[in-house]
């Protein structure tokens, strides 16, 4: 099992090394660069000259080889180097937008995790039941909602009933303050988009608990437990949600690397200056610089979880384990 | 997003469940239908759309590209049933030809991203060692790339068109596939009897295709019928994001993108349809999917 | 040299301010004003490098620029003033030397006195950019000789030849006057910091968020500005801003708003809404890659011209995008512009659309194209590139023809003109403060200006444009450029005109002071604007 494990750490490396490539590559498929969108954006035409002087300021007129190897090599490194943009470094750009999209994400998680263990729990302890039928139902429309369907109406139902409760229409403000600056305003920015991605989280997860509640409760052990005379409270409690909860982590681990994903389209939607919407940009943009960092910094922390779940069940799993 | 599924453990009555004998589908979905009435709502609610989907021509009251300058964002009416959008354009035409997009869109992309990922997953399982660990490192990098920048890629090179906007949502459903039938195809490899169709001397091929896949087909099932539906939803959201089918092409991603902003207050019409009809479609979807994993998963049978 | 103040009458009109009383308040001191700007970051702060509103919006309140566009009367196209000189200088020398003199006890923000010399070396990097420094406009001053600071308050522009397209381009409100010691020490240090004359000085930067300003106590305009200070939010997405006027969180943005955004703010907010209304100085226009079959041949491109109903077309999209205006290649609010009648003449401009249709047809017989089917390569913005590209396709589907949208992003969209990798593109020509002969540059073949991708040659037309630029007598420089558009339109359609954008501000009512111009680059420095609350 110690084979498997260390083998499997050092295939981190390798994998990141693919994911920078691949974005490398991608990236200069696509026609035309930053410059011309930097120059032209603004309708004015510009001289060849003019471009030239461009990607001779950004490098990108070195051949895709030399690029290819100072990139690697930066990473080896940490360095993330300069934003083709903006001309700040990229650790800066980039730690500027975090904290609001960790934010927004913890929240997600905060409330989808508040949700989805009680409901589903209660959904598997009285399945087929009208709140079992209730709970489903609820879980299946947040999987079956556009995310930023649910943002933009969500807006403007908070923008009506404000306005018809109070004659002044009501929104979050759109400039970000950090948590411990001025605590209410952040959480007006950040609960609305929370509340959108927390829901679909909730979804997943709760079907999750469902299901392995409902595994689970079938168990011999806790048909014993019953058979002993043991409160189905503390049955619930002790036995069976504790087994439960396995998969349920593993699932919320791994969907919290999609959630960095999800925080694009919400970000667009509630204009939040994080990291989704740095990443639409500096894709719109092609920032070479700045989209090979962010996509290693997202794929980064889903291999990382990813890691972490497959030792979690080579740990779990006999086979592995005493291979 | 996929779920870790449950691993089958009973397998000839898997098999025999699944139907794979042609007597066995006809049995197998009247049980389906009187067992799981949930799961047949959600089948009716997808076949409604599918259907205007494949009648759209013949039922459509007008073409859903004309624009028509002098009924522009009017309400629903006896003339046009759902209204019409910022163009003029009927609605109810948009919706029922959208609906032939979406099932292409995600029927196209849940079968090709699903029999790949069964494929990969499967081979993976089967050949294990470095094989195995080297794939599920490339699966890795796939599924963790950020899907903007695969649709961006895929669009700026090859230009927006309905293909090029099914192999960008193909792609990472792949490598979620191949990681659900992966898990389930492991405990299938430590079964006596592929051991001991290898010493027999099966061919891999053969063993792969007749043993293993047949019996990974339960989760296989849930997962691409997940996929159908969250390809819809990925086609919603690459439209939002201007990456996604184009005008005047009616789909109804595009549809919401139009009008769900703009028009909101206004002309709400213009994005409330094309919403219901996406939610309505996938709820469907999704329930169809529940009730046929209750079916699947032998624990859940005995009840 | 420009003619008076003549202004068109539907201009006129089209600038009416639809709700403030027409005569004067009495401005009110203070308050912040707050607004969003269109965009996400910009690339950098130098007015000389960058051509985006983006930098325009957030940073021209810090400076001051030589000549502009009369800020109180900012819908004229010939209303030129001065910002730092002091008069209007009568050109000599056979209208090719212009003498500035500058004002007194002008400051920088940080108290050093702006001279001519400062002028003279921002014009400089302008006009005669040293190695490595980008200037993005230099073209527009290829008229210009020499930009000379014979003592502190004066500053002289010698031209190689005499033109009415001078003053215009040196009234481009991206021409900031930097320091020329900040310019002589490090000629980027511009890109990343801010430092003008200007009615607000810097106070503060968040990327991707905000930038804000305060008052410039030692502004040189007296009693200005108005406000304390600005708050300039990014919001790049359109609903966002929307909502924000709505509630409040910002009062105003000021590139412009589609009619649908218009008619919600207004049943939502009632008189708490002013709306300010202008034709634009950005127009749709499709262009032709002369290099590819069958759009080498004139009669093809005339024709797809011809197919286009403009006059009913523009009428309908009006009401759902921000256009409006049929019109020629000149501004219509310009004395050059084109009347109706005159327009009425031109290839797919006629009255009678049937009519017009029918030659259509008749000119892709002759040439061989019916039944013709390509791409239109539209770039990935909604208002109005978008609709406009859908409208056109169903046009074209009128005489037969079959065309497919081919939508990009910006980056690939500019590179796939640059390179030919197209068949025909639906663009947009937007400039700044109106000046037509500049701006119809944009339909001369490739050799002359560097921003055509249509890939032809016509010798005959370069001659014709060089005629009308040289031209100073306004009756003749009209008739001249009547000839010019015929030409590039009619005969050979090197370029279909599709129509004129309009531009949209609805804003809250309590900022005063506003007055809409043809440019959301015009006019932006914020120092008459004020707040009554």
């Amino acid at each position: 099992m110690y084979r498997y494990i260390i083998s499997r750490i050092l295939l981190v490396f390798p994998t990141l090394a693919g994911a920078a490539t691949l974005v490398f590559v991608l990236m200069r498929l696509v026609p035309g660069d930053i410059c011309l969108v930097r120059l032209g954006e603004g309708g004015s035409s510009f001289t060849t000259q003019a471009l030239a002087l461009c990607h001779a300021e950004i490098g990108i007129d070195r051949p895709w080889i030399v690029q290819y190897l100072k990139f690697l090599w930066d990473l080896a490194r940490l360095d993330f180097g300069i934003s083709m943009w903006s001309g700040k470094p990229v650790i800066l750009e980039i730690a500027t937008r975090f904290p609001i999209s960790l934010e927004v994400a913890v929240m997600a998680t905060i409330i989808a995790v508040a949700i989805a263990i009680p409901l589903g729990t209660i959904s598997a302890l009285r399945q087929n039941s009208w709140i079992d039928l209730v709970v489903r139902t609820f879980s299946i429309a947040g999987l079956a909602t556009p995310a930023f369907w649910l943002g933009i109406v969500s807006i403007l139902v908070v923008l009506d009933l404000t306005q018809a409760i109070s004659g002044h229409p009501w929104m979050p403000p759109i400039d970000y303050v950090p948590l411990w600056q001025d605590p209410i305003r952040n959480l007006s920015i950040v609960m609305l988009p929370a509340l959108t991605i927390g829901y679909r989280y909730a979804a997943v997860s709760m079907r999750m608990t469902r299901s392995a509640m409902l595994e689970v409760l079938r168990e011999d052990y806790i048909r014993t437990a019953r058979a002993k005379g043991l409160i189905n409270r503390i049955v619930i409690n002790r036995h069976a949600l504790k087994n439960a909860l396995l998969p349920v982590v593993t699932v919320i681990g791994i969907e919290f690397a999609f959630l960095i994903g999800g925080l694009v389209v919400t970000e667009q939607v509630f204009n939040l200056n994080g990291i989704g919407r740095l990443m639409v940009l500096s894709v719109q943009n092609q920032d070479y610089t700045l989209t090979q960092a962010l996509v290693m910094l997202t794929v980064t922390i889903a291999v990382l979880s990813n890691l972490v779940v497959d030792l979690l069940y080579a740990w779990l799993d006999p086979r592995i384990r005493l291979a | 997003m996929a779920t870790l599924e449950p691993t089958p453990t009973d397998l000839p009555a898997l098999a025999d469940d699944i139907g794979l004998a042609p007597r066995g589908i006809f049995a197998a979905s009247w049980t389906f239908l009187q067992r799981q009435p949930v799961g047949a709502i959600g089948l009716v609610l997808v076949l409604i759309f599918g259907l205007a989907g494949i009648f759209a021509d013949w039922i459509a009251p007008y073409s859903p590209t004309a624009n028509d300058f002098a009924v522009m964002t009017e309400p629903p009416s006896w003339a046009h049933w759902l209204g019409t959008d910022q163009l003029g354009r009927d609605l109810l035409s948009r919706i029922l030809f959208g609906a032939r997009t979406a099932f292409i869109v995600g029927l196209t992309s849940a079968l090709v991203g699903g029999v790949s990922g069964l494929l990969i997953g499967v081979a993976s399982a089967y050949f294990g060692g470095q094989l195995d660990l080297w794939l599920q490192r490339l699966l890795d990098i796939v599924m963790a790339f950020p899907l903007i920048i695969m649709a961006l890629a895929v669009v700026s090179i090859f230009g927006t068109g309905i293909q090029n906007v099914i192999v960008a949502i193909t792609i990472p459903l792949i490598p979620r596939c191949a990681r659900v039938v992966r898990s389930s195809a492991l405990a299938i490899r430590e079964v006596p009897y592929v051991d001991a169709a290898r010493a027999l001397g099966f061919g891999h091929t053969r063993i792969i295709m007749r043993h293993m896949v047949p019996n990974v087909m339960g989760p296989f099932l849930v997962i691409i019928t997940a996929f159908v539906g969250q390809a819809i939803l990925a086609e919603a959201a690459l439209s939002y994001l201007g990456l996604g089918v184009q005008e005047p092409v009616p789909a109804w991603g595009l549809m919401l993108q139009g009008g769900a902003e703009e028009y909101a207050t206004t002309a709400p019409w213009i994005a409330v349809f094309p919403g219901l009809a996406i939610m309505l479609t996938v709820f469907g979807i999704n329930l169809f999917g529940d009730s046929l994993r209750d079916v699947l998963d032998p624990k859940m049978r005995d009840r | 040299m420009a003619s008076g103040t003549r202004l068109c009458a539907a201009c006129l009109a089209a600038a009416l301010v639809l709700a403030a009383p027409a005569f004067a308040e009495t401005p009110k001191r203070g308050g912040t004003l707050t607004y969003v700007i269109p965009a996400d970051a910009p690339p950098s702060f130098d007015g000389h490098r960058e051509g985006t509103f983006a930098m325009l919006h957030a940073t021209a309140p810090f400076y001051s620029v030589l000549i502009r566009i009369n800020p109180e009367n900012p819908s004229s196209t010939t209303d030129f003033v001065c910002d730092l000189c002091t008069v209007m200088p009568q050109p000599t020398d056979e209208d090719t030397t212009y003498a500035f003199k500058i004002r007194d006890g002008v400051k920088f923000h940080d108290g050093s006195p702006l001279t001519a010399s400062d002028v003279a070396a921002s014009w400089n990097e302008i006009i005669h950019p040293p190695e490595g420094v980008l200037s993005l406009r230099r073209s527009w001053y290829t008229m210009v000789d020499t930009v000379a600071a014979p003592d502190p308050k004066t500053v002289v522009f010698h031209l190689k030849f005499a033109t009415n397209a001078f003053l215009p381009a040196l009234a481009d409100p991206f021409t900031f006057i930097y320091q020329k010691a900040k310019l002589d020490e490090d000629p980027h240090w511009y890109e990343k910091n801010i430092l003008g004359s200007g009615p607000f000085k810097f106070v503060s930067y968040e990327t991707g968020q905000s930038i804000t300003g305060a008052r410039n106590p030692d502004y040189y305009h007296p009693g200005l500005p108005y406000l304390d200070g600005f708050i300039g939010l990014f919001a790049p997405k359109q609903a966002t801003r929307i909502d924000a006027i709505r509630s409040d969180r910002a009062a105003m943005e000021f590139r412009g708003l589609p009619p649908s955004a218009r008619d919600e703010l207004k049943s939502a907010l009632g008189d708490q809404l002013t709306i300010a209304e202008s034709d634009w100085n950005c127009g749709s226009v499709v262009y032709f890659n002369h290099k590819v079959k069958p759009f080498d041949d004139a009669r093809v491109r005339r024709a797809l011209s011809l197919a286009i109903d403009r006059w009913h077309g523009a009428q309908a999209l009006s009401k759902i995008a921000n256009v409006r205006t049929v019109g020629g290649i000149v501004f219509p609010g310009s004395p050059l512009a084109a009347t109706k009648p005159e327009l009425e003449q031109t290839a797919g401009y006629w009255p009678d659309i049937e009519k017009s249709r029918a030659e259509a047809k008749r000119l892709l017989k002759e040439a061989g194209a019916e039944g013709l089917s390509f791409e239109l390569l539209t770039r990935g913005v909604d208002q109005p590139y978008k609709t406009v590209g859908i409208w056109l396709v169903d046009e074209w589907s009128k005489i037969g023809l079959k065309v497919t949208q081919k939508v990009v992003p910006t980056g690939p969209f500019i590179e796939a003109q640059r390179s030919g990798n197209y068949q025909v593109f639906s663009g947009a020509n937007c400039h700044g403060v109106v000046n037509p002969l500049l701006d119809v540059q944009t339909y001369l073949p490739g050799s002359y200006y560097s921003g055509n991708y249509e890939f032809f040659e016509d010798p005959h037309e370069v001659a014709l444009y060089e005629k009308t630029l040289r031209e100073t007598d306004p009756a003749r420089e009209r008739i001249l450029m009547r000839e010019f558009e015929k030409y590039v339109l009619d005969d050979q359609a090197h370029a279909m005109y599709l129509m004129w954008w309009y531009r949209i501000i609805p804003y809250r009512s309590y900022v005063k002071g506003f007055k809409i111009s043809p440019s959301h680059y015009i006019n932006q420095d914020l120092a008459t604007l004020w707040l009554d609350r």
